[in-house]
C-alpha cells in the first residue's frame, strides 16, 4: 500500500518536473513561432490595415481574395511576385548544383590521406561560413564594385568587367544576344505568365544576381564540405582499395564507388541547399534592396518590403505563405524521392 | 619522361588546393589592406599592396564619430543574454526529453520537430505582429526573449544526455537528490562538451542575427552591429562610396566570431560534420 502511494507520487512529481523543465522552451517557441504562424495565416485571409490589433472586430475575413488577387492578377503586385519568383528560381537553379559540386570537390581534395596541411585548408574553406551575411555582403559590394578588385583581376586578362551590382541584364539574355537572339520579334515575348513575358522568364539571373550567386557559393561551400568529409570518412576504405586492385582509375573509382556511397550526404546537401536558397533576404536587405530594375528582388525580401515599407500587411503575409508553400512542397518532393531510392537500394 | 609526368600529375591536386585556398582567403586580405588606405587610393587601384600612405582614418571615424560603439554594445548585450538563456533552457528541456518520462513528452518532441521545419524568413511578419501585440516592440526584451530558446539546441542537449549512463543519476537519486538537483549538480557538469557546442552556436547565431532585429526594433538606441552596418552599406547613413569605412566596420564585426572560431575550430568543424550522422 505504502509502496503504491510513493510510486504514484513519483509519477506525479515526474510529470510536474518534466513540464517545468520544458516549460520555458515551450512558451518561447509557442509564443514566437506557433502563434505567429497562426496570426499571419489569419492576416493573409483578412483585410487588416496594419492599424490596431489584427483580431479586432472591424477586421473582416475575406477568404482567399488576397491570394486570388495576387496570384491571378495582372497588376504591379503580381508582376513583382512573378519577378521575385523568377529571380529566386535562377538563383536556386545555379547555387544548389554548383555549391554541391564545389563542396564535394573541396571535401575530396581535403580528405586525401597523404597530404600536408589538411587542417589549414579545411579552416580556409570553412572560415567564410562563420561570418555574418551583413559582413560578407559589405565585402562583396566592394569586391564587385565598378573599380573593385574583381574587375581589376579581369582587366589583367583584358576583360572589361561590368558594374556588377548596377547591371540588370540577364546573363542568358547576354549570351543569347551574342548569337543574335533578342527579345524583338521573339515568339516568347507574346506569351505572359504572372505579368512577365516569356522572354523575360528566360533572362537568367541578372549580372547583379550573379554576384550574389557567387557569394552564396563562397559562404556555404565550407559548411557542406564538412558534411561531405563526414560522409567520406564513413566509407569503408577496403571497398575503394578492392576497386583499385581491380584496375579502376581515379575517375571510375569516384564515379562508380565513392559517389554512390555518398548518396545520402548528397541528398542532405541538396535538401538543405533548396531550403536555404529560397530564403534569400539578408543579402538583399544589406546590398541592393531588390535593385537594379528589381532583378535581385526575392520573395522573402518582397514579402518584408510589402508589409513593413508599404504597410500592406495582408499581401506581405500572402507572399510569405506562398514562399512557405514552395519550400514545403520541395522538401516533401525531396523526401519522397529520397524514400523511393532508399527502398530501391 | 613518364616518371616525370606522373610526378607532376601526383602534385596537381595540391596545386589546385593552393589556388582554391588563395581564392577563399584573398577577399579577406584585400579587405584588411583596403580598410587602412585612403579612399581615393582604394578607388584608383584596389589591389595595390603599396601601403605608402596608410591611414587609420576609417577606424578613428568608426570609434569617435559614429554609433559603432553603441552598436557593438547592443550586440554584446543581446549575445550575452541569448547565449546564457539558451544554455540553461535548452539543457533543461533536453534533459526532460531524454530522462524524465513525463506525460506529454511525445507531443512536446513532435512540436519541436515541426517548429524546426518552419523557414525563418516566413516568420518575419508574424513575429513582428506578436511582438507588437505583447507590447515588447522596440525594447531589449523584444530583441532577446524570442531568441532565448531554439529547437536545434534542445536536440543537441537531448542527444548528449541520452549518451550519459543512467547509473550515475540513479546513485544520486538513492542518495536523496531531487530531479533538479541531480540535473544541476550531477548531469549538467558532465555535459560540458554539449554545453560548449550550444555556447558556440548561440554566440555565432545571435552575433550574426539580423532579420529578427529588423522586425523587433526601430530606434537608433537599439541598433545592433548587423543592423547598423547593413544601414551603413546601403548608404542610408553616408555619402559616396566610403569603402574603407565600410570594410573596416565589416572587419571589426567579424573579429569576435573569428576569435571564437579559431579557439574552438576543432569542435566547430566536428559539429558541422556530426550533424549529418543519421
Amino acid at each position: 500500500m505504502v509502496g503504491t502511494r510513493s510510486r504514484g507520487s513519483i509519477h506525479g512529481n515526474r510529470t510536474l518536473a518534466g513540464w517545468l523543465f520544458v516549460l520555458p522552451v515551450i512558451v518561447i517557441i509557442g509564443l514566437f513561432m506557433l502563434v505567429p504562424v497562426v496570426m499571419a495565416a489569419w492576416v493573409s485571409v483578412s483585410d487588416w490595415s496594419g492599424i490596431g490589433p489584427p483580431f479586432a472586430e472591424n477586421v473582416n475575413f475575406v477568404g482567399g481574395d488576397n491570394y486570388a488577387e495576387l496570384l491571378g492578377g495582372t497588376g504591379l503586385p503580381t508582376r513583382d511576385l512573378g519577378t521575385a519568383l523568377r529571380n529566386n528560381l535562377f538563383y536556386v537553379l545555379l547555387v544548389v548544383p554548383i555549391q554541391t559540386a564545389v563542396s564535394l570537390g573541396l571535401a575530396i581534395l581535403v580528405n586525401r590521406r597523404i597530404m600536408r596541411g589538411r587542417g589549414f585548408f579545411r579552416t580556409a574553406f570553412y572560415f567564410p561560413s562563420v561570418t555574418s551575411s551583413v559582413a560578407i555582403t559589405v565585402l562583396w559590394l566592394f569586391l564587385f564594385s565598378a573599380t573593385g578588385p574583381v574587375n581589376k583581376v579581369l582587366s589583367w586578362v583584358t576583360v572589361d568587367g561590368p558594374n556588377w551590382f548596377q547591371d540588370p541584364r540577364g546573363i542568358f539574355h547576354i549570351a543569347l544576344g551574342a548569337i543574335g537572339v533578342t527579345g524583338q520579334d521573339n515568339p516568347l515575348t507574346g506569351a505572359t505568365f504572372m505579368g512577365i513575358t516569356g522572354w523575360d522568364w528566360v533572362s537568367g539571373p541578372s549580372v547583379a544576381m550573379t554576384a550574389f550567386i557567387l557569394m552564396a557559393i563562397f559562404t556555404t561551400s565550407g559548411t557542406f564540405m564538412l558534411l561531405f568529409i563526414a560522409g567520406l570518412q564513413q566509407i569503408n576504405s577496403e571497398v575503394e582499395e578492392a576497386a583499385m586492385t581491380d584496375g579502376a582509375n581515379s575517375w571510375q573509382l569516384f564515379r562508380f564507388v565513392t559517389l554512390p556511397m555518398l548518396k545520402p550526404t548528397v541528398f542532405t546537401v541538396v535538401t538543405l541547399g533548396l531550403i536555404g536558397t529560397w530564403q534569400v533576404f539578408e543579402q538583399i536587405y544589406t546590398g541592393t534592396q531588390g535593385g537594379p530594375a528589381k532583378t535581385t528582388l526575392t520573395p522573402a525580401y518582397l514579402s518584408f518590403n510589402t508589409a513593413f515599407n508599404n504597410q500592406d500587411w495582408p499581401r506581405g503575409a500572402v507572399i510569405a505563405f506562398v514562399l512557405f508553400a514552395i519550400i514545403v512542397v520541395l522538401t516533401v518532393l525531396q523526401r519522397l524521392w529520397l524514400g523511393r531510392t532508399e527502398v530501391g537500394r | 619522361m613518364n616518371a616525370r609526368r606522373e610526378r607532376v600529375l601526383a602534385r596537381a591536386p595540391f596545386v589546385v588546393l593552393i589556388l582554391l585556398a588563395v581564392i577563399y582567403i584573398a577577399p579577406f586580405l584585400v579587405q584588411v589592406v583596403n580598410s587602412i588606405r585612403p579612399e581615393s587610393a582604394v578607388i584608383r587601384d584596389p589591389l595595390s599592396l603599396g601601403l605608402g600612405t596608410w591611414t587609420t582614418a576609417a577606424y578613428e571615424r568608426l570609434f569617435t564619430r559614429s554609433d559603432f560603439p553603441l552598436w557593438s554594445m547592443n550586440s554584446f548585450i543581446v549575445t550575452l543574454f541569448v547565449t546564457a538563456g539558451r544554455v540553461f533552457f535548452d539543457s533543461l528541456a533536453g534533459y526532460a526529453l531524454a530522462r524524465i518520462p513525463f506525460r506529454g513528452r511525445g507531443t512536446t518532441f513532435a512540436l519541436l520537430i515541426a517548429v524546426m521545419a518552419v523557414p525563418g524568413v516566413v516568420l518575419l511578419i508574424p513575429k513582428f505582429l506578436v511582438i507588437n501585440q505583447l507590447g515588447i516592440y522596440d525594447s531589449y526584451t523584444g530583441m532577446i526573449l524570442p531568441l532565448l530558446a531554439d529547437a536545434a539546441g534542445v536536440f543537441i542537449m537531448k542527444n548528449f544526455f541520452e549518451s550519459i549512463p543512467v547509473a550515475v543519476e540513479e546513485q544520486a537519486r538513492i542518495d536523496g537528490a531531487g530531479i533538479f538537483r541531480t540535473f544541476w549538480s550531477i548531469v549538467l557538469p558532465m555535459a560540458r562538451p554539449a554545453v560548449m557546442t550550444i555556447v558556440i552556436l548561440s554566440f555565432q547565431g545571435s552575433w550574426n542575427e539580423l532579420s529578427h532585429f529588423i522586425v523587433s526594433t526601430q530606434s537608433t538606441d537599439l541598433t545592433t552591429l548587423t543592423k547598423g552596418v547593413a544601414q551603413l552599406a546601403s548608404g542610408q547613413l553616408s555619402q559616396g562610396s566610403q569603402f574603407p569605412l565600410k570594410l573596416a566596420a565589416s572587419l571589426l564585426m567579424t573579429i569576435p566570431v573569428a576569435v571564437v572560431f579559431f579557439i574552438f575550430q576543432k569542435r566547430i568543424m566536428n559539429v558541422g560534420a556530426g550533424a549529418v550522422k543519421e
